[in-house]
């Protein structure tokens, strides 16, 4: 078996301690916002997460074109890796969401631009997995999924601002406020601190997460090979 | 991409981009003319959806001003389904499609051709749709700001439409695949035109209703693009 590179291993580690720094940070280190109080510290891994899965997001649709592009499997592996991380992480952001939500908008989801977008991305990435599992000639599989993830980049936008045409109750901690939102705040030292780093250690958790998927993509490959080659 | 080097080639012996468009419109119209059955199946379904709907939201006069868009839109979307699922599907299943691909023919024209054809279709269930909703409800429907809204969220909704169903016929799942994978990209065109229909039925001044209309027509020449871009992607064997 191929082992594992060192690089990849070691980067395993650090964002596993960055992830234990970043949570320090976030519920001990930063002090308690006046007015939401205790649940407001879901926000430093609330912003994490989304901005992981838009991570995720762009690198779906890149990759989908490059692969149009090149018609190299290896790409269609980085878009599949690219989805499933950005569909786990989007979730864990309206999950955390909606506990921040509960006690500050008092309700559980709001039709809101940012929740109604991510919930749609999420329903265009299941309908991704639903896409291919449906195919079995790997060519046709990556070129549909390529197809499909350029269209949700296409569409996920656009459904974000149309919305947005409409009035958002949605805060925005950083950069302009509307005046119809509920909940914001403005962040002291120790809060920026907590919340760029939290920004950081996800972002090394998304690259650490995005090269192990790849790599067990290509492994997983290989093993259909090999398989495909004992049966002969 | 491998085939564009070969098609210029024959270039001189293609018929012209236009009549390939309009040779596969006429071939669906004649099927269509001869069977009966798409136009039909989606008409009597549009009419069902908006009995359901009738019962299920208890339709009375005051609340119907503020959801005829909606149902008209949710009943144009759902028979538009069985339209788009049909129309790809009869090509599929005689194995038209093949036949259609080895003509030395742009691609792209038979993409177009679909949509044309499927947009008849569709145009034809909602016009014939609107005056049948406005006798059970007593509402006059031809407004021509409502016409061109429909027009406008048809042509979008089969621009992206034909491209999907062209991908759904050729899995495993087929027909329970097309509004799965449709539905969550077309969001964005439901928006825009159940807003812009409902403010032309209520009669709102035309500033409200332009960046809806706007909108739509963005998303027609942005959808129609795309899909014509990849379509070669999606019916390469």
């Amino acid at each position: 078996m191929q082992k594992k590179p060192t690089t990849l291993l070691a980067l395993d580690i650090v964002s596993l301690i960055l992830l234990g720094v970043s949570t320090y940070l976030a519920l001990i280190f930063a002090p308690t916002e006046a007015v939401m109080g205790e649940v407001q510290r879901v926000f430093y891994f609330h912003v994490a997460t989304a901005w992981v899965g838009m991570l995720g997001f762009v690198a779906a649709g890149v990759s989908g074109i490059v692969y149009l592009r090149t018609g190299n499997l290896k790409w269609d592996r980085v878009e599949m890796a690219a989805v499933e991380i950005s569909l786990v992480f989007f979730f864990i952001t309206i999950v955390l969401g909606s506990i921040w939500a509960r006690p500050v908008w008092n309700t559980w989801w709001t039709w809101d631009p940012r929740l109604t977008t991510a919930a749609i991305t999420e329903l265009i990435y299941i309908a991704y997995f639903m896409l291919r599992q449906g195919i079995e000639d790997p060519d046709r599989r990556a070129r549909f999924g390529a197809v499909y993830t350029l269209i949700g980049a296409v569409s996920v936008p656009i459904t974000f601002m149309a919305i947005r045409l409409f009035r958002t109750i949605h805060p925005v901690v950083i950069g302009s406020e509307s005046a119809e939102a509920q909940g914001g705040f403005n962040m002291t030292g120790d809060m920026k601190v907590a919340f760029f780093f939290a920004l950081f250690a996800f972002t090394v958790i998304f690259v650490d997460l995005f090269w192990n998927r790849i790599r067990m993509g290509a492994l997983s490959e290989k093993v259909e090979q090999l398989k495909l080659k004992v049966m002969q | 991409m491998t085939t564009s080097a070969p098609a210029t080639k024959l270039q001189t012996a293609k018929p012209s981009f236009l009549r390939a468009i309009f040779a596969v419109v006429q071939k669906d119209l004649m099927a269509e003319y001869r069977s009966r059955e798409l136009v039909s199946s989606m008409m009597v379904f549009a009419v069902l959806v908006i009995f359901i709907f009738n019962y299920a939201l208890n339709l009375e006069p005051a609340l119907r001003t503020k959801v005829t868009s909606g149902v008209l839109w949710v009943t144009f979307i759902f028979a538009g389904n069985i339209g788009l699922n049909r129309a790809m599907a009869v090509e599929k299943d005689r194995g038209c499609l093949d036949g259609l691909l080895l003509a030395p023919v742009d691609r792209a024209a038979i993409y177009f051709g679909k949509v044309i054809s499927t947009l008849i279709f569709m145009l034809l269930v909602e016009i014939i749709m609107l005056p049948i909703y406005g006798l059970f409800y007593n509402i006059n429907l031809f407004n021509p700001g409502l016409l061109l809204v429909i027009l406008l969220g048809s042509i979008g909704y089969t621009a992206v439409g034909t491209l999907l169903s062209s991908m759904a016929v050729q899995t495993r799942t087929r027909d329970i695949l097309l509004p799965i994978i449709l539905f969550p990209v077309i969001i964005p065109i439901v928006l825009a035109a159940v807003d812009a229909s409902g403010k032309f039925l209520t009669g709102a001044k035309m500033s409200e209703i332009q960046p809806s209309l706007t909108l739509l027509i963005a998303l027609d020449v942005i959808f129609t693009s795309i899909a014509f871009m990849v379509f070669d992607y999606v019916v390469e064997e």
